[in-house]
């Protein structure tokens, strides 16, 4: 069995003063052994939500998990207790976050913020924690690993800190990696520097990475498979080539349309956002949450909220449109009297 | 580079309270002496005013009490002229240190503490429960709650002495009295230092990385949450002076703060100049070193960066 | 046939301007109200102001309650228990202690209020020019820094030290301590003042309207102030029990107001040397009006605090 995470049926609400945000709604996906999973979405469609809580992360309350499974190696990490999911955590699992400033404790020495888990997971005594820890950011492509071990992370700058970041999550050669938009903070430079990394890590450690991020153009780079989130569901999900080549979703139509474009770069292009702010989850639309902004609504998708269409195998849509019984989109666009030809989804 | 540049403006603070508080007393319409003038002949008096050095124009009476100073002579007393400033403040200083650092102690201690553990139970009972106590803390003053204590613990219960100085246990209900407020402060601030650190993200890195919760929460949470409260040790100290003035003279207690609230009543202008000065010394010795520790103990700061 | 049109129905692209009355994006509350709603549903705060209305309206007219004056001894009547003639009882002259608390009230919130909001204007005067001033020239930081030095001068002495000194030297009495009170007490406020000018200077939509000509006082009272509204009245919270505390610290010392005239303080000055003789009711009332007004400043003060932060917001 090949299966390394399951995730089935998840349900997580946020509590606030002004009622229950529905923050992730029946979501379920898998990640393979080894594979590079992307998860896609704006900001607020709850990617962030759904991998801290297989993680374990997210704090209850104001959290609260009202369904679904995480299973990781067949066991539910739902049932393990706080105790013995510390031991899945930093080292079968391991998390890199978004800002690499904030995200490392500023008075600890980086070395011994990476030989903390060695101590903690591996029982290393202090002197093979050290030794290991330099050997991980040796690894991690940071010069002279022996120094950098006994300095504190205001010495290091945004790119190196975010190498330390996964050379603590790789530390104890996790079989997932859990990269929560791990280069949004960064320059463009060091951006395509750190996915290099984790690419290259993933091979030698041969370590699965479910990637959040909102940039389609990351995804293409490093992801074999693909799963779009928007309002706390998951809408399409297939592999990157297919998300490419044969989108299923408007809302995945969306994202590529603000791709920016650099083969064509010659003439002005514009970038073409999607019309609109998500819904409101305290009171998310009965029907499918992307209607209102959909150039394609038909009254079906206002009114019920549409099911996975299979595409093809490994390849599944939420919208209404793969329904036999639709019309096609160039037809409801000409019908709804806006005739704006929808850019070519497949550029 | 940074010390030096400390140590001047160390100096220099010192140098101004001593001016200030010469100028202030230079005020005062007539001479400390006038109340006296029924009493004494006018040859007496005129010895006296010499004696202090009071017949001499202003700026020689300024030069001479520099002098003094440098020479760490903090004058006379001019009631009872028998005793120096320096004595006094020697005779004073064990009983105030004692009352004055036990109650700091257990300020921070118990204030730390109180801080942490509202912090780790954010908006439960307990959180509730100490900031109310905290609240309540800061609302009660010293002059206030000492009586308070006098009388439950040492009238009602008989536990401990009523008054006056002498065995550790004439130490106990004073420092309690005094720690109070401080103690309060202490903790509202640490709590506030600590959610604070809780919401930041190396805290959710620590709990990614499988750590245990005595782990997280003392070498990740506490270690950064304490670092602020470190300086509010300098107000503190402030406060603690002058809850020494009211605390010795309800205890009875003969420290220093005594002497100078007895000084204030008999206008008896040496002592209070002299203790004055000590107090401000101390003080912003104080300040120094806590700013010094806590350049130390904080690795973004570096004694050779700049100031700020 | 019928379920056919029935699809028809279903997959009819639905109107664009479906969505334009439905309540799909939430409305957001103005930040005002949101403050006020907050500041209302916080117990403490509320707690606060409930007791401060209690005990201003008590300072008014609680001294009209009782037949009796605030000086008017009755010697056959000392030290007598709190009694329905007497609600908090006689000292040692014979004067009726409730009068003689709730005028106590009258001079120590008068000081009190005083002093902070004389702090307040010094503090938001040199404050606002040095923050305003920082950055401007070579001019600005030059008077920005010989108000700072004045500033960390007068910080690093300590505060009732100085006023004690003060105190000694100057006629004793009401003004005297609003004055030497308010002599160094501005300077935590002009602190905050700076530093809330010199963050607020850095937003762009400062640097926006001073590049499009907004006039200077139109930038300082449309943007600066009511930004740093808020912090002011927190501080201001803060400052007037500690101006509170401070005066009936000087008249337990004997340096506050005099006799005739009573302050919480010198009541509970006067108290002292009977408490062991069980007149608890000397020192306990004014000691319990210090305290409460103390508390309700504090809990106001706090529950504003969290109000006004969008980090304690939820």
């Amino acid at each position: 069995m090949n299966r390394l995470l399951e995730v089935e049926n998840l349900g997580v609400n946020f509590k606030t003063y002004g009622g229950e945000v529905k923050a992730v709604r029946n979501v379920s996906f898998h990640v393979d052994k080894g594979e590079i999973v992307a998860i896609v979405g704006e900001s607020g469609s709850g990617k962030s939500v759904t991998v801290q809580t297989v993680m374990g992360l997210i704090p209850k309350p104001p959290a609260i998990i009202n369904s679904g499974k995480v299973l990781f190696e067949g066991k539910d990490l739902m049932t393990l207790s706080k105790k013995q999911l510390k031991k899945v955590n930093g080292s079968k699992m391991s998390m890199v976050f978004q800002d690499p400033m904030t995200s490392l404790n500023p008075t600890m020495k980086i070395g011994h913020q990476i030989a903390e888990v060695l101590i903690v997971h591996k029982n290393l005594s202090k002197a093979e924690a050290r030794k290991k820890a330099i050997e991980m950011i040796k690894l991690v492509g940071i010069p002279n690993a022996e120094e950098r071990y006994d300095q504190y992370p205001h010495e290091f700058s945004g790119g190196m800190r975010q190498r330390a970041m996964i050379s603590i999550a790789l530390a104890c050669s996790p079989e997932l990696l859990i990269a929560d938009e791990p280069t949004t903070a960064l320059d463009v430079t060091i951006q395509a520097q750190v996915l290099e990394l984790m690419k290259d890590l993933k091979t030698k450690i041969n370590t699965a990475i479910i990637l959040i991020t909102h940039d389609l153009g990351v995804v293409a780079e490093t992801a074999e498979r693909v799963i779009v989130m928007y309002a706390g569901m998951i809408m399409e999900t297939s592999s990157v080539d297919a998300i490419f080549n044969n989108p299923k979703h408007p809302y995945t139509w969306g994202l590529l349309e603000s791709i920016p474009d650099i083969t064509t770069s010659s003439e002005k292009q514009r970038l073409i956002p999607i019309e609109g702010t998500p819904p409101d989850l305290f009171s998310p639309p009965i029907g499918c949450p992307f209607a209102p902004r959909c150039k394609y609504a038909m009254e079906i998708c206002v009114n019920q909220m549409p099911p996975d269409f299979e595409i093809d195998e490994g390849h599944t849509a939420k919208c209404w449109l793969n329904d036999p019984r639709s019309l096609g989109a160039e037809e409801i666009l000409e019908l709804r009297g806006r005739g704006r030809e929808r850019e070519a989804s497949t550029n | 580079m940074y010390i030096l540049k400390r140590l001047g403006a160390m100096l220099l603070t010192i140098w101004i309270i001593a001016t200030l508080t010469f100028m202030v007393m230079k005020f005062i319409p007539g001479d400390p002496f006038a109340t006296d003038a029924d009493v004494y002949p006018e040859d007496v008096l005129q010895n006296l005013r010499a004696a202090y050095n009071l017949d001499k124009p202003v700026p020689v009476q300024y030069f001479l009490y520099m002098k003094d100073l440098i020479t760490l002579n903090l004058g006379t007393s001019i009631v009872s002229d028998t005793r120096t400033v320096n004595s006094i403040i020697g005779s004073g200083f064990v009983a105030s240190a004692t009352v004055g650092l036990l109650a700091m102690v257990v300020a921070i201690v118990f204030g730390v503490l109180l801080g942490i553990v509202a912090a780790l139970n954010h908006n439960k009972a307990i959180d509730y429960v100490s900031m109310v106590i905290a609240i309540i803390g800061i609302s009660i003053p010293n002059f206030i709650l000492a009586p308070l204590l006098i009388k439950i613990f040492a009238v009602d219960l008989s536990l401990l002495p009523v008054a006056s100085w002498g065995s550790w246990k004439h130490a106990i209900l004073p420092a309690l009295a005094l720690s109070t407020t401080p103690l309060a402060i202490v903790a509202r601030y640490t709590r506030s230092s600590m959610l604070d650190v809780l919401n930041q993200n190396y805290m959710k890195t620590a709990d990614a990385k499988g750590l245990s919760t005595y782990r997280i929460v003392l070498q990740h949470g506490i270690r950064n949450a304490i670092l602020p409260v470190i300086t509010f040790i300098g107000p503190l100290f402030v406060s603690l002076i002058t809850g020494t003035f009211v605390i010795e003279k309800i205890f009875a207690i003969p420290g220093i703060g005594r002497y100078f609230v007895d000084s204030i009543f008999n206008r008896d202008y040496p002592v209070i100049m002299g203790t004055t000065v000590f107090y401000s010394v101390i003080l912003v010795v104080i300040l120094f070193l806590i700013d010094l520790s806590y350049r130390f103990i904080d690795p973004r700061i570096k004694l050779t960066s700049k100031e700020g | 046939m019928m379920n056919k049109q029935a699809d028809q129905d279903l997959f009819r692209p639905v109107d664009p301007a479906y969505y334009d009355d439905k309540e799909v994006f939430r409305p957001s509350l103005s930040v005002w109200k949101e403050t006020v709603l907050s500041v209302l549903k916080n117990k403490l705060a509320l707690l606060g102001l409930t007791l401060l209305f209690l005990i201003v309206t008590l300072a008014i007219v609680g001294p009209m309650m009782a037949p009796y004056g605030g000086s008017e001894q009755n010697l056959m009547n000392t030290n007598a228990e709190p009694s329905s003639e007497h609600w908090f009882g006689t000292d040692d002259l014979g004067r009726d202690v409730w009068v003689r608390t709730w005028l106590g009230a009258r001079v120590s919130l008068t000081i009190g209020i005083a002093a902070a909001l004389i702090d307040l204007i010094i503090g938001l005067i040199v404050g606002g020019i040095s923050g305003y001033m920082a950055g401007r020239g070579k001019k600005g930081d030059q008077i920005d820094g010989v108000l700072m030095r004045l500033v960390e001068i007068l910080y690093g002495i300590p505060y009732l030290l100085l006023v004690i000194l003060l105190m000694v030297v100057m006629e004793p009495g009401i003004k005297t301590i609003i004055i030497a009170l308010s002599v160094t007490g501005w300077v935590g406020m002009a602190r905050i003042v700076r530093g809330q000018i010199l963050q607020l200077k850095s937003n762009e939509y400062i640097q926006a309207a001073e590049k499009l000509g907004t006039s200077t006082p139109k930038i300082i009272m449309r943007h600066l102030l009511p930004n740093t509204m808020g912090i002011i009245i927190v501080n201001l919270t803060f400052t007037i029990p500690s101006a509170i505390f401070a005066e009936s610290f000087l008249s337990f010392i004997g340096l506050g107001v005099q006799a005739p005239l009573a302050s919480w303080g010198t009541m509970a000055n006067d108290a002292l040397g009977v408490i062991l003789s069980g007149h608890w009711w000397r020192l306990f009332f004014p000691g319990l009006m210090i305290s409460l007004t103390m508390f309700a400043f504090n809990a106001l003060g706090d529950g504003l605090q969290d109000s006004l932060d969008p980090r304690a917001r939820k």
